[in-house]
C-alpha cells in the first residue's frame, strides 16, 4: 500500500499562530522527524489521526510501524511502550482521553515509575492526552487526575497553558530519559493562538513562569485556571490590586524556588485550580510555604479549586463545579484584605 | 498427563540435542536447585530478608524454556524462574544477595528476589510483584526488536494464577494482533496460592486460551525437561520466523507452598506424592544413564563443580555489606546522558523508517475482505460498497473476512447483521465516547 504521501505541511517554515493543538502536533512531527527511535502508540491514532487529529497526517508521513495503532488497552498501551522503551525506543503515548489512564494505573506507577530506581532501567516514555473539563464531556471525559500521579516518585508531571509551552515542553519530554505525564487541557486546544518560532526549541521541565509581575499577593496556577487567573488579576488591576500570576507548567517536579521567591515579594498566596480540592497540588503549596516561608505569610494561603465531586454533566452543574473568574475575584479580594 | 506436543522429544524420545546440550540441561536444573537449598540454609539462619519462594520440582520449566533462547533474545522471569537467570548467565552471587538484600547485589537493596534485570548485558527484564504486567512489557520489547531490525524474541512466563488478569489478555491480544515475535510459557503449578487450577479457569488446558487470541500454542509435560526444551525451541524459532506469539503450557507442580511460610496443608496428600514420584531431576538422570550420556563419575564431577562454585559465591554474598541508610533516596530519576546514555541499536538501515521510505496511505486493509468477484484480490481496502454487498449476502463481515466468496454462499447460513465490525472500525472513537 506504500504510496507517497502528499505534504501534510505541518512543519511550518517561518513563525507563525498556531493553535494548542498544532503546537502538540508540531512537537510530535519534528521529534519524529528528529529522532527515529520516536514512536506514537495509541488508539485511533493512525488512520483517523487520533480522536483529536492531534496526530492525523503523521501514519502518513512515518508509516505503520511509527504510528501505531492499538486495541482499546490502556495497560498494553503503556506496557508496550515501556518494554519498547526498554531498547532505546521513545514512545509517545496516547491516552484518548486522559481519564483513561487510571486503566493503566498499575503499569505506570509499579512498572514504569519505579524502574530506574529499583533496577537502574529508564524508561524515557511520554504518555500524553486531553484532560480537564469546561466542555461539558461529563464525568468520564473531563477528568483532571494529574495528582494521582504527582504522589508517584519517579514521575514527571507536566500541564502547560499556552501554545509556545506546549510545544516546547512536549519536546523536552520526548528527550528526558524519564516517564512523563503530559496533560493537555482540552478546553483549550482550538480556543488559544500564539506566535511561535519556526526554530526548534525545548521549554526546561520544572520551571515554572511568571506569567504577570504584582506586588499584593500571588495567584499560582496552571492549564486553563492560567488564563482564569489572569484575567482576573487585569480585573483586580483596576481596583488597585497588583497580583502576580505564576505558571507552573510543571507540577512534579515542583519549581518551589519560583513560589518562595514570588511570596517574598507579596506575602499572600492564592491557588487556583481546575482539580478538586482534596488533596490537590494547593494543600502540597500550603505545606511547602509553611515548612520554608511561615514568616513571610502575611495572610492564609487561599484555595480556589473545583467542589470535591466528581465532574458533573449538565452544564449548570459543570458551570457551578468549575472555578471560574468571579470565584477568584471573590477569594483574591477577601486575601488582598489582609 | 500432559500430551508432548508435535511428538516433539519427551526424555524418551528425541536425539536432536547435541552431548553437550543434554549435559547444559543437567547442569543448570541441578545448579537450579542447589541455589535454592542454599537459599533454604540462608532463610533458615535468618539471613534471608522477607519471604522465599521455591521452585523446587519445577526446575525442568525454568531451564527447558531458557535454554531455547538464542544470546541476543530478552527474557523476564517471574518469582519461581531463577533457573532461567542462571541459563542466561546470572551469576549464583546476585541470587543470593538479592534475597539477602545486600549493597552488591543487582538493586543494591532496592528490591529483594528475582526482581532484577540488567537491559545492557542479558537482556533481562525485572518483574513487578503485580501479576501479568510483563506481558504487554515484553510485547513492547518484541516489537521494538523487530523495528530495530534485531531478529530477537522476548520470552516471559506467567503462572496458572496470573493467566486470569486483566493485563493478561490485554497483553497476549495486543502481541497477536502486532504478530510480536514473543513466547509465552504458561507455567501451570496447578496451585494459585492455595487456589487450585479449576477453581480459577474452567479449562483442562490452560493452553486453550490461545484459541482466544489466534495464535498457536502447546501443552507440555514440564516435568520433561526435553520435552520443555524441543517445544520451547520449536516456539521460540516460529516466533523468530515472524509467525506471531505463541503460548506455552508447561503443566508442572508446585512442590513447596506458596513460600516458606506456608506449609501448603491445602495440598492432597495424593497429588503431592504423585508429583514427588516424577520428580524432573530424578526423571532425567534415569533417561541420560539410560543413555549412557551421564556415569557416576560424570555426575560427581558435576556435583563438585557446583559445591564449590556455591560456597565461593555464598561466601562473597555473606560478606558484601548492607547497603547505607541514606542510599534510599538515590535514583529516583535519570539526570541525563551521564546517568544512561539511551541509544538504540539499529540493525536495518534507519531510511527503511523515515520518510520517503516510510510514507503510507492511511487506509486500513482487511485480509480477504474484499476477496468477492468484484475486488481486487486477497486484501482489499475498506469501502462501503463491499461491505454493503456482504451485508446483502447475509454473511457477517467476520465471516467475510476468513472464507471466500463461493465457500461462503454454499454453506454460511443467513444471518441477521444488525452492525458491521469493520465499519465499526471507523466510527470506534464514537462509539467508545458513547459507551465509556
Amino acid at each position: 500500500m506504500a504510496t507517497a504521501a502528499k505534504e501534510t505541511g505541518i512543519k511550518p517554515a517561518a513563525a507563525t499562530q498556531v493553535t494548542f493543538l498544532e503546537a502538540i502536533k508540531q512537537a510530535m512531527y519534528e521529534e519524529m522527524e528528529r529522532d527515529p527511535a520516536v514512536v506514537l502508540i495509541g488508539e485511533d491514532i493512525g488512520v483517523y489521526g487520533g480522536a483529536f487529529k492531534t496526530s492525523e497526517g503523521l501514519l502518513e508521513k512515518f508509516g505503520w510501524e511509527r504510528v501505531i495503532d492499538t486495541p482499546i488497552s490502556e495497560s498494553a498501551i503503556v506496557g508496550a511502550a515501556c518494554g519498547m522503551s526498554y531498547l532505546g525506543l521513545r514512545p509517545i503515548a496516547e491516552m484518548q482521553f486522559i481519564d483513561f489512564i487510571v486503566c493503566a494505573f498499575n503499569q505506570i506507577t509499579n512498572f514504569v515509575a519505579k524502574g530506574h530506581y529499583l533496577w537502574d532501567a529508564p524508561a524515557p516514555i511520554v504518555i500524553r492526552g486531553p484532560a480537564g473539563g469546561g466542555v461539558h464531556g461529563g464525568p468520564f471525559h473531563s477528568a483532571n487526575p494529574e495528582m494521582y500521579f504527582v504522589h508517584t516518585p519517579g514521575l514527571k508531571v507536566i500541564y502547560p497553558s499556552t501554545p509556545y509551552d506546549a510545544k516546547g515542553l512536549l519536546k523536552a519530554a520526548v528527550r528526558d530519559n524519564n516517564p512523563v505525564l503530559f496533560f493537555e487541557h482540552k478546553f483549550l486546544y482550538r480556543r488559544i493562538k500564539e506566535e511561535i518560532p519556526a526554530e526548534d526549541y525545548t521549554v526546561p521541565i520544572g520551571k515554572a513562569a511568571v506569567r504577570r509581575e504584582g506586588k499584593h499577593l500571588t495567584i499560582i496556577s496552571y492549564a486553563a485556571m492560567m488564563h482564569t487567573s489572569l484575567e482576573a488579576a487585569g480585573e483586580l488591576a483596576k481596583e488597585g490590586i497588583e497580583a502576580e500570576v505564576i505558571d507552573l507548567r510543571t507540577l512534579l517536579p515542583l519549581d518551589e524556588e519560583t513560589i518562595l521567591a514570588s511570596l517574598k515579594k507579596t506575602n499572600k498566596c492564592l491557588v487556583v485550580h481546575e482539580d478538586t480540592k482534596t488533596g490537590g497540588i494547593a494543600g502540597e503549596i500550603a505545606a511547602i510555604l509553611c515548612e520554608r516561608a511561615f514568616g513571610d505569610l502575611d495572610g492564609p494561603l487561599m484555595r480556589v479549586t473545583a467542589l470535591d465531586t466528581p465532574v458533573p454533566y449538565s452544564p449548570p452543574l459543570e458551570e457551578y463545579f468549575l472555578p471560574n473568574k468571579e470565584k477568584v475575584l471573590h477569594a483574591a479580594r477577601q486575601l488582598a484584605k489582609y | 498427563m500432559a500430551k508432548t506436543a508435535n511428538g516433539a522429544g519427551g526424555a524418551n524420545g528425541s536425539k536432536a540435542l547435541t552431548r553437550q546440550q543434554y549435559l547444559d540441561l543437567y547442569y543448570f536444573m541441578r545448579l537450579n536447585r542447589a541455589v535454592e537449598d542454599t537459599m533454604v540454609k540462608l532463610f533458615r539462619q535468618n539471613k534471608i530478608v522477607g519471604g522465599l519462594y521455591s521452585s523446587l520440582g519445577q526446575e525442568a520449566v525454568s531451564v527447558g524454556t531458557a535454554y531455547a533462547l538464542e544470546k541476543k533474545d530478552w527474557l523476564a522471569p517471574m518469582i519461581r524462574n531463577i533457573g532461567a537467570l542462571l541459563v542466561k548467565g546470572v551469576p549464583p552471587r546476585d541470587i543470593f544477595m538479592q534475597h539477602m538484600a545486600k549493597y552488591d547485589s543487582p538493586t543494591k537493596g532496592k528490591d529483594g528476589t528475582s526482581h532484577f534485570g540488567d537491559l545492557e548485558n542479558l537482556h533481562i527484564v525485572s518483574p513487578i510483584s503485580m501479576l501479568g504486567d510483563l506481558i504487554p512489557v515484553m510485547t513492547g520489547v518484541a516489537i521494538a526488536g523487530r523495528y530495530l531490525g534485531q531478529k530477537i524474541v522476548a520470552m516471559t512466563w506467567i503462572g496458572d494464577g496470573g493467566s486470569s488478569t486483566g493485563v493478561f489478555h490485554e497483553g497476549l491480544n495486543f502481541a497477536a494482533v502486532q504478530k510480536a515475535p514473543f513466547v509465552l510459557v504458561l507455567e501451570n503449578n496447578q496451585w494459585a496460592y492455595s487456589t487450585p487450577v479449576r477453581r480459577q479457569v474452567p479449562l483442562d488446558n490452560l493452553a486453550d486460551r490461545a484459541k482466544a487470541y489466534g495464535i498457536p500454542s502447546y501443552t507440555v509435560d514440564g516435568n520433561d525437561v526435553v520435552a520443555v526444551y524441543s517445544t520451547a525451541k520449536e516456539a521460540v524459532e516460529r516466533a523468530r520466523k515472524g509467525e506471531g506469539p505463541i503460548l506455552l503450557e508447561v503443566k508442572t507442580f508446585r512442590r513447596m507452598g506458596h513460600a516458606q511460610h506456608d506449609p501448603a496443608e491445602y495440598v492432597p496428600k495424593e497429588m503431592r506424592a504423585h508429583w514427588e514420584a516424577r520428580d524432573p531431576i530424578a526423571l532425567y538422570e534415569r533417561f541420560l544413564t539410560g543413555e549412557k550420556l551421564l556415569d557416576a563419575k560424570s555426575k560427581r564431577e558435576i556435583e563438585e563443580k557446583i559445591d564449590a562454585l556455591l560456597s565461593k559465591e555464598r561466601d562473597f554474598a555473606e560478606n558484601s555489606p548492607m547497603p547505607p541508610p541514606e542510599f534510599a533516596t538515590h535514583g529516583v530519576y535519570c539526570t541525563g546522558d551521564e546517568c544512561h546514555k539511551i541509544r538504540p541499536k539499529w540493525e536495518r538501515p534507519i531510511a527503511e523508517v523515515t520518510p520517503p521510505k516510510s510514507s503510507v496511505a492511511a487506509v486500513w486493509t482487511v485480509a480477504g475482505f474484499g476477496s468477492g468477484k468484484s475486488s481486487g484480490g486477497g486484501r482489499a481496502p475498506i469501502h462501503f460498497g463491499d461491505t454493503e454487498k456482504h451485508l446483502k449476502d447475509g454473511a457477517s463481515a467476520e465471516e467475510a473476512s476468513r472464507v471466500d466468496g463461493k465457500t461462503r454462499a454454499a454453506n454460511a447460513p443467513a444471518k441477521k447483521i444488525t452492525k458491521p465490525a469493520v465499519v465499526a472500525n471507523k466510527s470506534k472513537a464514537q462509539a467508545r465516547k458513547a459507551g465509556r
